[in-house]
């Protein structure tokens, strides 16, 4: 099994998750990670899905997902031509004793401190998975007392856009009478 | 010529919104799209629809007895006529009552839409008297659906679901409205353009893949078309039927595809899988090139997957993308109409031949003549009682190829898929995906309302027509003459077949006792239907015309068969192919010599 990430650009439309999350469910295709949020235009919004599957399943996930009808357009975001990023919050227990510590791994890993307790600091991080993976074992030691992590947003580089072709105004003609299945 | 508009309704130039209430506006939009009949049953939330409904003069609505009776019509109705089937019902229990045959047309590729009403807008997710979150329900078992609580939307969302479910591959659409958008004040305009990005089918075959599939075809010594309810629903028999005698090539037609082409042509090697003959299962099994036409290799087909027509190469050709390479490695992907891809294949073809290329299938061919005759189509006659295959076919031949038939599920529909002997598309409207019991009575109804002049039969088994034979009363009073002809084996057929097959003949639970109770031909006559009794084989033509000269009224026939007929040919569940039983514990054997 490998990851693969897919850019999914959706209609901005009431049940698509439940639409999304139940075709992934029904036909036994597993999701690591999902993340779902507003795009440059407010019509469209773009879900990040990553799974883990052989390519040939890989395939029917995007198949099926492109089967239904208010998903627009998807988009298989590879590894070396994409940035892909998640962001954790974790509450660590820092005293006086550790906090030196614990603040010079911030440091190293480029994170930042967003809350501060006598027993404890809440770090904020970006990254990619693997950062992120190193970040939290080298907290571990101190005391991880609570953490939340978002799903991984992914955007491919250089200057072309995957959403800018999507929205062309395509008028799709009424049915015709008594023409089913044509 | 006048000026028409979407689906045919006379336009009045330039749109200008009308004020009505949201109910008026969905009996407008209906009509817009180009509904003429609809099926249903009235209640609380979708009362308000039912008011303007009762003034349209350009749709009949059909009171039927139960949803599922709505639905399976709605779905005859469809694959009977090729137009949008349409049902109706009330929110929570009207609405469950559909799912049933939601999730058969979405299996069966029905083009079908179906109306519930909804608890008010703001009453949605409050528990409400009646609520069912139907939208959430149907979404897997529907192509599309949509919950309209804003009465604005109501005209659009009908083109919508009109155009989904009658494009690309076809399905059922489902639109649940609120009950408060319904008794709103709104404007009626329909629409002139669809706002759907996600939705553009691909109809136009890539001619890359045409020059690939054609080169496959002339390549090929032991080529096979396999044809499914694609075909039929692409109207594409016709060209079919020229493709196949262009090239010579054998056809095999699946349980969706029965009549897409004629049972009695010299290439038809009859219906292939679990229940195929034995020349359509080596058809497939021993080709080496399978020209697949809108069919989607579903494993009553193949069998065992992994053993199904190994030395084949296989040319898919589906509308649905998601078809080609589901089940099986497709060396030549065609996304594609099906009618497009016929006719691309052919001219190409036609132009190889004027150039002198041609397929070599004669050794094939041969072979396969030479299995059809040794293994042909039949059955044992009882020493005593009625065979249930004799009934079917002497069905056939009496009401002929002109008529339309449908049927329940289990043995009866194997026996009637075999044994009718189909000429035409759309005559045989079956279960084939979903394999739901009961819907043969309810889907003749939906097929006689929309083809009055064709007679319909609804080949029953006892056990399905006690599931849905309430729609008797509707044919009875709505002047819907079908005739139904049960096969009363007094049993659950096919399960009691795997019993005594698979189960030591312990027949638990499939004893109906059906020849006892019910009396069907007073059920018949209390619904107001004309019923008939037969049990010896020599009264059965008889009945049969008895029957074909009742016009009038619905005519219920009682076939009184003997219990011990079993569905063959037959590849047990799970087994290969190669399994092939065509009498039990008999093989065929096969001279391969010559290929």
């Amino acid at each position: 099994m490998s990851k693969h990430t897919l850019s999914v650009l959706v209609e901005n439309k009431p049940g698509v998750l439940a639409r999304i999350a139940g075709l992934f469910s029904r036909r036994g295709f597993n999701i690591d990670s999902l993340a779902v949020g507003p795009t440059e235009h407010p019509e469209i919004s773009r879900m990040t899905i990553v799974v883990n599957v052989e390519e040939s399943p890989l395939e029917q996930v995007t198949k099926q997902l492109n089967k239904l009808v208010e998903v627009i357009k998807i988009v298989e975001l590879d590894q070396a031509s994409a940035i892909d990023r998640e962001l954790v919050l974790v509450k660590v227990r820092a005293d006086a004793a550790t906090r030196g510590a614990v603040l010079d791994a911030v440091q190293l890993f480029r994170a930042k401190v967003v809350d501060v307790a006598p027993d404890a600091i809440t770090i904020q991080v970006t990254g990619n998975a693997d950062k992120l993976a190193d970040f939290l074992r080298v907290l571990e030691p101190f005391g991880i007392r609570e953490l939340v992590q978002s799903g991984m947003v992914a955007i491919g580089r250089g200057s072309r856009s995957i959403s800018e072709r999507s929205l062309r105004p395509v008028p799709v003609p009424a049915p015709a009478a008594g023409t089913a299945g044509r | 010529m006048s000026e028409t508009g979407i689906r045919g309704v006379p336009t009045t130039g330039k749109a200008t919104p009308e004020g009505m209430t949201g109910a008026q506006s969905l009996v407008r939009s209906l009509e817009s799209a180009g509904a003429t009949d609809i099926f249903g049953i009235p209640g609380g939330a979708i009362l308000p629809a039912y008011d303007p409904l009762m003034d349209s003069t350009r749709i009949r609505h059909i009171l039927v007895r139960h949803e599922q009776g709505a639905g399976h019509a709605a779905q005859g109705y469809a694959a009977a006529t090729g137009r949008v089937g349409v049902c109706m019902a009330t929110s929570g229990p009207g609405a469950t009552n559909l799912v049933t045959p939601l999730a058969d047309a979405h299996m069966d590729s029905v083009p079908l839409v179906a109306v519930t009403g909804q608890v008010g807008a703001s009453m949605i997710g409050t528990d409400a008297f009646q609520e069912a979150d139907i939208r959430g329900i149907t979404m897997p078992i529907t192509k599309h659906n949509f919950l309209v609580t804003d009465p604005r939307d109501i005209p659009r969302t009908v083109a919508e679901a009109f155009h989904i479910a009658s494009t690309g591959r076809p399905g059922p659409v489902l639109v649940d409205v609120a009950k408060s958008a319904l008794q709103a004040e709104t404007t009626f305009a329909w629409p002139t353009e669809l706002q759907l990005p996600g939705y553009r089918p691909v109809t136009r075959p890539h001619s890359k893949q045409i020059r690939e599939a054609v080169r496959l075809i002339l390549e090929a010594r032991r080529p096979v078309l396999y044809v499914g309810g694609g075909v039929i629903r692409a109207r594409a028999s016709q060209a079919l039927l020229k493709l196949a005698e262009a090239t010579g090539m054998p056809v095999v037609t699946t349980l969706m595809a029965r009549g897409a082409f004629p049972d009695s042509h010299v290439q038809h090697l009859g219906m292939p899988g679990m229940h195929g003959t034995v020349a359509a299962v080596a058809g497939l099994q021993k080709s080496d090139l399978i020209i697949s036409l809108g069919a989607r290799f579903d494993d009553r087909v193949t069998g065992n997957l992994d053993s199904f027509a190994p030395g084949a190469k296989v040319i898919h050709a589906d509308i649905d993308p998601a078809e080609i390479g589901k089940n099986r490695h497709a060396d030549v992907p065609i996304v594609g109409d099906c009618h497009e891809v016929i006719a691309d294949l052919l001219a190409l073809l036609t132009t190889e031949a004027d150039a002198g290329h041609t397929g070599d299938y004669e050794a094939w061919v041969d072979f396969l003549a030479g299995v059809k005759k040794r293994y042909p189509l039949g059955y044992d006659t009882p020493a005593s009682g009625l065979a249930p295959q004799y009934v079917i076919e002497r069905l056939g031949a009496i009401a002929g190829p002109d008529a339309i038939y449908t049927s329940g599920v289990g043995q009866h529909q194997m026996w009637a898929a075999h044994f009718i002997g189909y000429e035409k598309p759309n005559t045989w409207l079956n279960s084939g995906g979903l394999g739901t019991m009961g819907y043969a009575v309810p889907a003749a109804m939906g097929a006689k309302v929309g083809m009055p002049d064709s007679t319909v039969w609804a080949i029953d088994g006892d056990g399905c027509f006690q599931m849905t034979n309430q729609e008797l009363a509707t044919c009875a009073i709505n002047d819907i003459p079908i005739k139904v002809a049960i096969i009363n084996n007094e049993s659950l057929g096919m399960v009691r077949q795997w019993q005594t097959l698979f189960y030591n003949e312990r027949y638990s639970n499939t004893d109906l006792h059906s020849k006892r109770i019910p009396d069907f031909v007073k059920l018949a006559d209390a619904y107001g239907c004309v019923g008939l009794s037969c049990e010896s084989p020599d009264q059965v033509d008889a009945t049969i015309e008895k029957a074909m000269s009742i016009d009038d009224q619905p005519v219920v026939v009682d076939f009184r068969v003997h219990r011990d007929a079993m569905v063959w040919p037959m590849v047990a569940a799970g087994t290969s192919n190669d399994e092939i039983k065509y009498a039990r514990d008999l093989a065929p054997e096969f001279d391969e010599d010559g290929l």
